[in-house]
């Protein structure tokens, strides 16, 4: 088993791509059931984290700015992180997450020792 | 802590007294204080005699008789209170097994006899015996002082004081002993002692409530969860009239007082879950709350039994199908609910594939009670549940 980092990302500013709020509610009972299938398998690394959905970003000229990054469309709604037996495993379970119903995606990350 | 087995002594020869004197003389007005005398008594005469001893023996130790003199012993109701709080803190120490720690509370807290914990436990009084001794031995070793618990204390030994007397509960409640009588009796020690927690301002805490209020709903089904022969009747086969209505508004009572504060520990989740069993009629809220309840446990801690339950409640939520995906990727492949649960979970789905999962169980199940109600199933789906009852 390895750790995977599941980074859940959609479309919040785009007024049309947002879901109606009967969508959203009925969505949190997605959500929980996808986190309790998770941890039924005794799959979940980490407690579960609610993140801000604004925070901040420091670009490059070390110049800060308020809310999420959103120079490409989607930005972060949220993450976790889980143990699967594979990348195949990972996404198997990826593939449940309520956030694609809403257009967004999900970025995996195998957890690496450093090298040596 | 040393002078445990002189306390006990003392307690034996009390009741010992009593068997004597009362079979003769009859009973005193006050039985009660009678005892507590009698007590109070052996232990002014075990100190003096100590302090003798050990003036004798050691002369160049400076004792001072005239403590013992004046000693007074305080039992009041409130100091007895205090002392068994002391005592739940000093028998619940992480240095010891758990299972020692339950044991050494139905011993010490609850006055459980070795033969009767032996008999929940369905081992022998040997092994109690020295499960017990050991224990002592270890806080003896700790040179522990039962005294009162510093609110550092409370904080830091409270999640494990609840751990042991929810196992203590569970001990009565799940035990496959034949002894109801029993069994009901751990329950009510253990509830006894959860009540005392929440009697002191500091371990008053909301998650103690949450922990009374589960033991509560779960005690009301104590008469209904099984037949006169001390078979194990299912939920959903389950007489509500038996259901104790005093126990389930207490258990909602102390469920609305746990209700504060900004920790929602297990206790709460398994109480709440615990309340919507109390609604014997199903509705789609019910199980939809139940589910959401499960998830959190899960989320919050996992195991194996939470997660067979939580997909139990996934299937009366949204169905059979919906939950055999889920169920198929828990892979508890060494645990013999697992098979029951697909067996349940395929009945009317596929039957030929719920009787594999049901035979499966029964080869591994372990008592008789769980063998019988998998044989019931078997049956109902027309196969033969093998050798062992030859039908």
């Amino acid at each position: 088993m390895n750790d995977f980092l599941l980074i859940f990302r959609r479309d919040f500013t785009n007024k049309e791509a947002q879901p109606s709020p009967e969508e959203l509610q009925n969505s949190i009972t997605d959500w929980q059931n996808w986190f309790g299938g998770i941890a039924a398998q005794n799959k979940l690394a980490r407690p579960l984290q609610r993140w801000d959905i604004s925070g901040k970003v420091v670009k490059s000229d070390k110049n800060v700015i308020n809310g999420p990054f959103v120079e490409i469309k989607e930005s972060i709604g949220g993450l976790i992180v889980i143990k699967a037996e594979s990348y195949e495993d990972a996404v198997e379970i990826a593939q449940g997450c309520p956030i694609l119903e809403f257009g967004g995606n999900v970025e995996i990350r195998m957890a690496t020792e450093p090298e040596g | 802590m040393a002078h445990i087995e002189v306390a006990e002594d003392i307690v034996s020869d009390t009741f010992l007294a009593a068997t004597e004197i009362w079979s003769t003389k009859g009973l005193p007005d006050n039985p009660r204080a009678w005892l507590y005398t009698v007590a109070k008594n052996k232990t002014k005469n075990y100190l003096k005699r100590d302090a003798l001893f050990q003036q004798k023996l050691s002369p160049e130790i400076q004792y001072d008789t005239a403590d013992t003199e004046e000693f007074e012993l305080d039992l009041s109701v409130k100091n007895i209170g205090d002392s068994q709080l002391a005592m739940i803190f000093t028998v619940c120490n992480p240095q010891i097994s758990t299972e020692s720690q339950v044991a050494l509370a139905l011993n010490l807290l609850c006055g459980f006899g070795i033969q009767e914990i032996a008999d929940a436990y369905l081992t022998n009084k040997e092994v109690v015996y020295k499960r017990l001794n050991r224990a002592k031995e270890k806080l003896k070793e700790l040179n522990i002082s039962i005294g009162q618990p510093s609110l550092t204390e409370i904080h830091l030994r409270m999640d494990n004081v609840l751990t042991t007397l929810y196992l203590l509960f569970s001990e009565g409640y799940y035990s496959m002993a034949q002894n109801t009588t029993l069994r009901r009796d751990f329950c009510t020690e253990a509830m006894r002692l959860v009540y005392m927690l929440t009697d002191h301002d500091h371990t008053n805490l909301p998650k103690v409530n949450a922990l009374l209020s589960l033991m509560c709903f779960h005690a009301s089904r104590f008469d209904a969860r099984s037949d006169q022969n001390g078979e194990a009747i299912l939920y959903q086969d389950q007489d509500e009239s038996l259901w104790n209505m005093e126990l389930i508004d207490r258990g909602k009572y102390y469920l609305g007082l746990s209700a504060t504060g900004g920790q929602l520990s297990k206790y709460h989740l398994e109480a709440g879950i615990a309340y919507w069993h109390t609604h014997k009629e199903d509705t789609p809220e019910k199980w939809d709350q139940i589910l959401q309840l499960y998830n959190n446990l899960l989320i919050l801690e996992y195991s194996p039994i939470v997660a067979l339950n939580r997909t139990f409640a996934l299937a009366k939520a949204n169905g059979k199908r919906a939950a055999i995906a889920e169920a198929e990727k828990l892979k508890l492949t060494d645990n013999h609910f697992y098979y029951s649960l697909l067996g349940n979970l395929y009945t009317d789905i596929d039957n030929t594939v719920a009787l594999q999962h049901y035979q499966q169980a029964l080869t591994m199940a372990v008592s008789n009670a769980e063998k019988l109600t998998i044989s019931r199933h078997i049956q109902q789906l027309g196969g033969v549940p093998g050798n062992e009852y030859g039908i």
